[in-house]
């Protein structure tokens, strides 16, 4: 029983899992661009945590050595994706997907 | 009976989860300033997890880059793009629901795996501190850390060049 309670590897990887589903849930549902990038943030910060979490459990550093990689590469794109935003709302005057289906038809 | 890491930890859990969820569906407000606000403290709270894994170095990371400079970007974004277009729009409630089964179906799916793997015994702690990382970073991992400038540098220039009003 205390095997249960105390929190261990796997405890930590469904607090990612949900997280991630999560992030995933809001990038279908949601219609806002800006709202689907927090999205696409909840899931990196997911797979952050499992391998935190990975890195902790194997008592070894590599894990979060590649977590800090992550977090370089998800602030580069957050930039990057938010220029692409901002441009697009400069070019057609809206962040909702629902607008923006010129290469759908 | 529980240790306080662990009553530690499902408070931490249970906080980055519910804040989480009020960053995604928040039922009481679809303005995007609130989904920012609450992914700061989903961030914030997943630092308390780093710190309960002994990763203190990244727990600072977290706080600094994510909750500092990433959410600072993305709210600057929002107060320039004047979005209360948002909160008029309706959800596509058949969209939402389909959504809802497919993401709860590939959770289902990932819970189970997690839950049949054979649990690691758990080996001494390493401490994520700045010194065993900055080592791992300069020795082992210099490469990639050197790439990782060059991408910085590139998603630098690129943002320059998507923000001029018009390319030349």
């Amino acid at each position: 029983m205390s095997d249960m309670i105390q929190a261990g590897l796997q405890h930590y990887l469904i607090v990612s899992v949900l997280l991630f589903s999560l992030g995933l849930f809001g990038v279908l549902a949601r219609r806002n661009l800006i709202v689907i990038y927090m999205g696409l943030e909840l899931m990196l910060n997911a797979a952050n945590l499992a391998l935190v979490a990975f890195s902790h459990f194997n008592a070894n550093l590599n894990g979060q050595v590649m977590v800090c990689f992550i977090i370089t590469v998800a602030a580069a794109e957050v930039a990057v994706g938010l220029a692409l935003i901002v441009a697009l709302y400069r070019k057609r005057s809206t962040a909702h997907v629902e607008d923006l289906t010129s290469l759908k038809y | 009976m529980p240790q306080l890491t662990d009553l530690l930890f499902y408070g931490f859990a249970a906080l980055t989860l519910l804040f989480g969820f009020l960053c995604v569906a928040n039922p009481l407000s679809r303005n995007p300033v609130t989904s920012a606000m609450f992914l700061v403290l989903t961030i914030i709270s997943m630092a308390g997890l780093f710190i309960l894994l002994h990763a203190f170095f990244l727990a600072a990371v977290q706080v600094l880059v994510y909750a500092g400079a990433v959410m600072v970007l993305f709210l600057f974004v929002i107060m320039l793009l004047d979005l209360k277009e948002e909160e008029r729009r309706k959800l596509r409630k058949f969209t939402v629901g389909l959504g809802a089964v497919a993401v709860a179906a590939i959770a289902g799916i990932l819970i189970k795996a997690t839950l049949s793997a054979v649990p690691l015994a758990a080996g001494k702690a390493v401490e994520g501190n700045t010194k065993p990382l900055g080592v791992a970073l300069f020795t082992q991992y210099l490469l990639p850390f050197e790439i990782l400038s060059i991408l910085l540098l590139v998603a630098m220039v690129g943002v320059i060049l998507l923000s001029k009003k018009e390319l030349k």
